[in-house]
């Protein structure tokens, strides 16, 4: 009797998974519906504003107009051919050179900073709880904060770091970090790489404890040089974790907003495409064109996932 | 084999580095906010003086608005984290525990999400939270922190079920329990850790937020957040920039942060490489 009221029987069965079904789409829809509100749907009217001549004041009766916000010509009376748009706006592509300069330069430092102190964490030393701790605090500092923090240690004249450069010889006169345009993006970029080095670190350190130790044995009976373990055997074995652990932070630095736009306001030398989108949709009172640029953002970073997923063969999903 | 001396020693240089520049700039932030008057205008590396000038100012002096805008900041953060998590934990039971058609595609979409560059939907957001007649209010904070959230909880808690063993509800589902009572009775006990740790980091990350806030908040003085207070209270004189002031502030906003991160240490790394690696 109990071997059969244990395993139900097909229809039973079939019934049973229809139920989950049933309850698993309506576990989903509350969510789904949050979603479509926060992100579909406001997605696809930042789209379709970018079509329009929409300004901050007349949202509602805003009209299409095609693709003029990204491209228009017309000949003047003298004969004259006048391009506009954002496609031929120099203030814009300015706003994409910042943007994928900083980006290429903060995660390639991240990236190999993160990969020399999770080689460090990995490494069995007393204490290393303590650095595992003390590399978090730059991560639970707000970005506001850590972009006003170290405004004032960058400050030309009262800040430490010019001070400290001073006594150790490296530099002879005072530089102002932030405002001067030959230095504002040397200062978001060591800024930025100070406060996700953390998050880089411990996401490759996660990558390396997947790692056996048997490896590494093998390797030392062997008496192959640890550099030659390292790219011969550590690496290839990461590249997973480091391969999503890039393009997260990559992701993150090409829509980066809070930190340029605290730390150097007014530099066109470090304006990203965030900055700039944003500045037109609510400072500038160009809310379609501000919306043009936010597409392209959106565009150019989808294409971008897209080619390193099916370039990279990176699994995000994880073994799923 | 022994190692060099010389090999140890330039390893602990570097561990030392390592904290060194991972600690001093907050520490400075402390020292600086100590200091008052003509102390902050010399540079030193040692604490100098110790007045609590600064913290009195921003915390009671003037209009009071600081000290409105860190409990604004702590009730956007505690209600995004708690409607996040409600709607994550059914629907990460759905995502991990139930096969259908389409799950896959459903987690690679909920996945685009949470790397969409924010400023993308900044324009057709405003207008929905507009429309809706939460402008400059904090239910429009709560509202948009949504779309960073809400995909994280989901990722998390969808890595973390999977891994609970199958047979626990295998026992319940032959037993007759419905996946409403799976989920409570069964799996909720379980999910303790998981849920502190991606609600603590959810409520990090509501916290920090800067741009939504400055957008939907920002004209409305009463409604404001920290990061936006912060960020203003710069703007409030011309001439000087008030840095004790901004310091003080700073290391309010950010000690309760330091704390809960150093005492939930190990559980945060969890959360972030289950977050990150996994997605």
């Amino acid at each position: 009797m109990s071997t059969i009221t244990e395993q139900p029987q097909a229809p039973e069965r079939n019934q049973l998974m229809a139920g989950r079904q049933r309850a698993a789409w309506l576990f989903l829809t509350p969510m789904l519906i949050v979603l479509a509100l926060v992100a579909a749907y406001p997605l696809f009217l930042t789209i379709w504003y970018s079509f329009t001549d929409a300004s901050l004041v007349h949202l509602k009766d805003a009209q299409w107009i095609g693709f003029k916000n990204y491209f228009r010509s017309f000949t003047t009376d003298s004969g004259k051919t006048v391009y506009g748009g954002v496609l031929m706006d120099k203030a814009w592509w300015g706003a994409v050179w910042n943007t994928v300069r900083f980006g290429a330069v903060s995660v390639f430092l991240e990236t190999v900073l993160g990969l020399a102190v999770a080689l460090v964490l990995n490494a069995n030393f007393k204490g290393r709880g303590l650095v595992r701790a003390a590399i978090l605090i730059p991560w639970a500092i707000p970005t506001v904060v850590s972009a006003k923090l170290w405004g004032w240690m960058l400050n030309d004249q009262l800040g430490i770091i010019n001070r400290l450069f001073m006594d150790l010889g490296l530099i002879h006169q005072k530089i102002a970090w932030a405002a001067d345009a030959d230095y504002s993006m040397i200062a978001v970029v060591a800024v930025d790489t100070w406060k996700t080095l953390p998050f880089m670190a411990l996401l490759i350190l996660a990558g390396l404890q997947q790692v056996p130790g048997d490896v590494y044995e093998a390797a030392s009976i062997d008496g192959v040089h640890p550099v030659k373990v390292f790219w011969k055997v550590t690496l290839p074995l990461i590249r997973p974790a480091l391969m999503v652990a890039v393009i997260f932070r990559l992701l993150d630095a090409l829509r980066i907003f809070d930190l340029v736009y605290i730390l150097t306001p007014n530099s066109s030398q470090t304006k990203t495409m965030s900055v700039i989108a944003r500045e037109n949709l609510f400072d500038f009172d160009k809310f379609a064109y501000g919306s043009a640029e936010s597409t392209i953002l959106f565009l150019f970073l989808l294409i971008l996932v897209t080619l390193y997923v099916k370039l990279g063969r990176v699994n995000l999903a994880g073994g799923n | 084999m022994k190692t060099a001396w010389y090999k140890t020693a330039a390893f602990y240089a570097f561990v030392a580095f390592i904290i060194v520049q991972a600690v001093f700039p907050f520490y400075y932030a402390i020292i600086t906010s100590f200091k008052s008057g003509a102390a902050l205008f010399e540079i030193t590396y040692l604490p100098t003086s110790f007045s609590l000038e600064n913290y009195q100012q921003v915390l009671f002096g003037g209009n009071g608005t600081f000290l409105q805008n860190l409990w604004n900041s702590l009730w956007v953060a505690s209600i995004t984290v708690i409607l996040a998590l409600f709607l994550a934990v059914t629907a990460a039971y759905s995502l991990s525990r139930v096969k259908f058609k389409g799950r896959g595609l459903l987690l690679m979409t909920i996945l685009a999400v949470s790397m969409f560059p924010q400023v993308a939907v900044l324009a057709g957001l405003f207008q929905v939270i507009q429309s809706m007649g939460i402008y400059n209010t904090d239910w429009s904070l709560i509202f948009s922190y949504m779309i960073f959230t809400l995909p994280f909880t989901v990722w998390v808690l969808t890595t973390f079920m999977r891994d609970l063993p199958i047979e626990l509800e295998e026992a319940a589902i032959v037993d007759g329990a419905s996946p409403w009572v799976i989920i409570t009775k069964i799996f909720m006990p379980l999910m303790w850790p998981a849920l502190v740790t991606t609600g603590l980091l959810a409520f990090i990350s509501a916290w920090n937020e800067y741009l939504f806030a400055l957008t939907f908040t920002a004209s409305n003085n009463a409604a404001r957040t920290v990061p936006v207070g912060i960020a203003l209270l710069s703007g409030s004189t011309d001439h000087e920039i008030p840095w004790g002031l901004i310091m003080a502030a700073s290391v309010i906003v950010t000690i309760p942060l330091v704390v809960l991160v150093l005492i939930f240490q190990r559980k945060i790394v969890s959360g972030l490489t289950a977050g990150g690696v996994k997605g």
